[in-house]
């Protein structure tokens, strides 16, 4: 039973420029998908239609037979509310406090006069601590949020996540920004939370290992189409080379380097 | 709500040599020639100068404070204070909404936008005494029109120095909002007011300085306050409650110049 359903998803930006062109795609409910591909491919282009950041120019994106992409207002941000993103940059309120940043990932759910004053019910704050909890960093609560390393930054950026209580988990290049160490552990974090809440995951990235290790499913992206789709044994270096359209390099990262 | 590139939100800087360009001789040749006309036409001379010196000599001793004067400052000058006070609380919460209405990141639409950016051109083309000499009349002369007017010179004034200010504020957290399935007041409230905070208290505390001054002004055109006083003090020649009056406002508007000043120096 498919989770996630691109119907032959097209989108044109304002430039005229076509990113994505026509995706058909089923993801069922709990699965790791990993989708690698130059820079420029599409990948978040591809991302950003699941909660309608970017609204495409034909076709339907669905989350369990509910159209994403035809909802409006009210509709769309409870639809919203469901899907949790993670990004490159973190995107925190960085002169909040954590417990803030956390308590954001509320806003699709409370009270419409609570939300506005900034009150949260004790249920939500209880909720807030536990996600810290998970992602290793419950003292962090009360600190600024840009007093945190880039790790723990991007753990707080899962955890406001996770206090939607998501069932779709999209992440946008989520370690570009961190160490290969680090980059290890949040993903590693991120996959075990996928495995214990069932929550459908699909992560854009760059590295080749990372992806063969984490992925139960990769897809590959090129020039807005995908021209791979399959488990991660099934994509062999040749794969990773067609889908780059050169040679991997002793690093195994074929991050473009336009 | 549009959340703007950030590799094109900023301004291009101006091209070097620029000044240089805007100083050669054409530019000189019409300073030089509005000065002439200026001087010519207001009839701008040293003689009449030197004979308003004299006078003024002659006013500065008669000012020599009268204390006994002071009882009747107060009240005036309490209620000058509470109209830039009620006025900078009433222009901000009026303001606020107007400028997060006029800015491309925290809009509701584009004509919305453009209706929202006119009203504050018209509002910020408007000066304050103005307001209040049109004010004082229609709403009988008295403090109500000094807090009226001030307060849309605070709109004003406040939507001048922060319309940049909210333009400039990292999208990002307003992109995992929106993510997040937050409306647009909850983006406002979450993403953008903890982002310009510090900014906007300082901008506010600057504005109300200039309301305390503004206000002793107004009251001159009949808005209330102790410019009302003064107005008394100078239509009756009682030049000894005016030299009192100065001098209490002076250290007043200083002492309220160094809080503010203090305060905001702590805030960024
Ligand atoms: N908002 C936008 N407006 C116009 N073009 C865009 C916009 N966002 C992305 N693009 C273009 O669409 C193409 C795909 O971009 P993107 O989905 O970001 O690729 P990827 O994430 O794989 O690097 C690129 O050529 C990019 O320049
Ligand atoms: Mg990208």
């Amino acid at each position: 039973m498919s989770h996630i359903t691109f119907s032959d998803v097209e989108v044109t930006y304002k430039t005229g420029l076509v990113a994505l062109r026509g995706a058909t795609l089923e993801i069922p409910r709990g699965q790791f998908v990993v989708i690698v591909g130059l820079s420029g491919a599409g990948k978040s282009t591809l991302i950003r239609t699941i909660n309608n950041l970017v609204v495409p120019s034909r076709g339907d994106v669905a989350i369990d037979g509910r159209s994403v992409t035809k909802a409006k207002g009210q509709e769309l941000r409870k639809l919203r509310s469901d899907i949790g993103m993670i990004f490159q940059t973190f995107n925190l309120v960085k002169r909040s406090s954590v417990l803030r940043n956390v308590l954001a990932g509320r806003l699709g759910a409370v009270q419409p006069l609570r939300g506005v004053l900034g009150l949260f019910p004790k249920t939500d704050v209880a909720l807030a601590h536990d996600c810290l909890q998970r992602v290793g960093i419950p003292e962090k609560a009360f600190v600024r949020a840009d007093t945190l390393s880039g790790g723990q930054q991007q753990r707080v950026g899962i955890a406001r996540a996770l206090a939607q209580e998501p069932s779709v988990m999209l992440a946008d290049e989520p370690v570009a920004s961190l160490d290969p160490p680090t980059s290890h552990a949040v993903l590693r974090d991120l996959k075990r939370i996928a495995r214990e809440d069932g929550i459908t995951t699909i992560v854009n990235l760059h590295f080749i290992d990372m992806a063969r290790e984490y992925a139960d499913r990769i897809i590959g992206m090129r020039d807005g189409l995908v021209v791979f789709d399959g488990t991660a044994a099934e994509a062999t270096d040749a794969v990773f080379e067609a889908i780059y359209g050169r040679p991997i390099d002793e690093e195994r990262d074929l991050r473009g380097r336009s | 709500m549009a959340v703007p590139d950030p590799a094109t939100a900023h301004a291009t800087p101006l091209k070097p040599g620029f000044a240089a360009r805007l100083l050669n001789w054409s530019t000189w040749a019409v300073i030089a020639a509005l000065f002439v006309v200026s001087v010519q036409q207001t009839g701008f001379g040293f003689d009449g100068l030197a004979e308003g010196a004299v006078d003024f000599a002659r006013f500065f001793r008669r000012l020599a404070p009268d204390w006994t004067a002071l009882p009747q400052i107060w009240a005036p000058l309490i209620e000058t204070l509470q109209i830039a006070y009620l006025a900078t609380i009433f222009g901000t919460l009026l303001g606020l909404p107007l400028i997060f209405l006029a800015s491309n990141n925290t809009t509701v639409n584009t004509p919305v936008m453009v209706v929202a950016r006119s009203i504050l051109t018209v509002l910020r083309s408007i000066p304050d005494l103005l307001y209040a000499a049109i004010l004082a009349p229609i709403l009988a002369p008295g403090p109500l029109p000094g807090v009226v007017a001030l307060t849309i010179f605070t709109m004003a004034v406040l939507a001048k120095l922060t319309s940049e200010t909210v333009e400039s504020v990292d999208p990002g957290p307003l992109e995992a909002l929106k993510a997040v399935g937050a409306g647009r007041h909850r983006m406002i409230m979450y993403g953008v007011l903890p982002q310009i905070s510090a900014t906007l208290t300082s901008y506010v505390l600057y504005i109300f300085e200039i309301n305390v001054r503004a206000s002793v002004v107004i009251g001159l055109v009949g808005a209330g306050g102790i410019g009302n006083l003064l107005n008394r003090y100078l239509s009756f020649f009682d030049y000894g409650g005016l030299g009192a009056l100065i001098i209490v406002v002076f250290f007043v508007v200083l002492a309220i110049d160094s809080l503010s000043v203090w305060a905001r120096s702590r805030l960024i």
